[in-house]
């Protein structure tokens, strides 16, 4: 079962890459854009069938190592 | 004085930290990550660098390799740990050292001698210096040190501020912060003082000719105070 995960930033932490992208995105002529937060998606494949089994699992590879949950927060958002 | 220094896969200082450690009298071993076991040490050093190409997190993955196990265990009965640069970003990463080090708030990477000025002596790293503003090296792209504010409030209220940025008069206002690191973080300490981590590198000031002294100065002062 492929289990999905996003990681982003808390909303106190500054983004500098973030600032850069809305800025170039100004540029471009994008004017309606508040703001921009860039974060990290993941697709993992788990050898488990059981939808709650493999959401759980991928939810501790986040605290334990995809996510550092000083600055990110992390979000399990699909499972196929 | 017998010294541990970890190489990780895309660590790039490991050798200049065995060199600086060799000259002023330690007894340095190289430790591959992938071991089990470290060696008798008086002090272990992670050092800088990136390892595991900076994936994910600087340090994250380092953070979770064999030999840390070891490591973590050594730190926490009480042994010296020094992170230097990715060897800071590891051991915020083990959780060891409070807060993270997000990239350069202005997003470059640094390469540039900096002035730091050490503001707590009662610990076997700085103890009996005679001066409080260094001349060292920084080069990273994640040296921007963060933490929740309880943490600050924290690491405040137990002297844990190694180091902070400063210009050569010991001024620490914002404008002597290369990277944007809160309150001009360049170093902490654990609660016990016996973890160090810092952005700068002081093996890289062991050489008049090629750079300065201010390196030397450290490590001659830590291997008196570990005697």
């Amino acid at each position: 079962m492929i289990v999905s995960a996003i990681i982003t930033l808390k909303k106190d932490v500054l983004d500098p890459q973030g600032k850069v992208i809305h800025q170039t995105l100004d540029g471009m002529g994008f004017k309606d854009v508040n703001e921009v937060r860039q974060g990290k998606y993941f697709e993992i494949d788990v050898n488990e069938n059981d939808p709650t089994k493999a959401k759980g699992i991928v939810e501790d590879m986040c605290k334990k190592l995809l996510a550092n949950l000083v600055i990110e927060n992390y979000k399990i958002i699909e499972t196929q | 004085m017998k010294s541990s220094v970890i190489t990780f896969p895309g660590s790039n200082c490991d050798r200049d930290m065995d060199v600086a450690l060799n000259k002023f009298g330690f007894k340095n071993k190289m430790v591959w990550h992938n071991d089990n076991e470290l060696p008798k040490s008086d002090l272990v050093v992670l050092p800088g660098g990136f390892s595991y190409g900076d994936y994910l997190r600087c340090g994250s993955m380092a953070s979770k390799s064999k030999i840390m196990h070891s490591v973590i265990n050594f730190a926490k009965s009480g042994g010296l740990v020094m992170g230097i640069c990715n060897g800071f970003q590891i051991l915020v990463e083990t959780g060891l050292l409070p807060g993270v080090l997000l990239r350069n708030k202005y997003l470059e990477f640094i390469c540039k001698n900096v002035h730091v000025k050490v503001d707590n002596k009662q610990n076997p790293y700085f103890k009996n210096l005679d001066k409080n503003i260094f001349e060292f090296h920084i080069a990273h792209n994640e040296g921007n040190y963060f933490c929740t504010k309880d943490q600050l409030d924290e690491i405040k209220d137990n002297n844990q501020i190694a180091i902070y940025y400063c210009d050569k008069n010991g001024h620490t206002e914002e404008q002597y912060n290369p990277n944007g690191s809160m309150k001009n973080i360049a170093g902490i300490f654990n609660k016990e003082k016996n973890v160090l981590g810092m952005m700068p590198h002081p093996e890289r000031m062991i050489d008049q000719s090629l750079s300065g002294e201010d390196g030397s100065l450290f490590f001659k002062n830590l291997i008196n105070n570990l005697k």
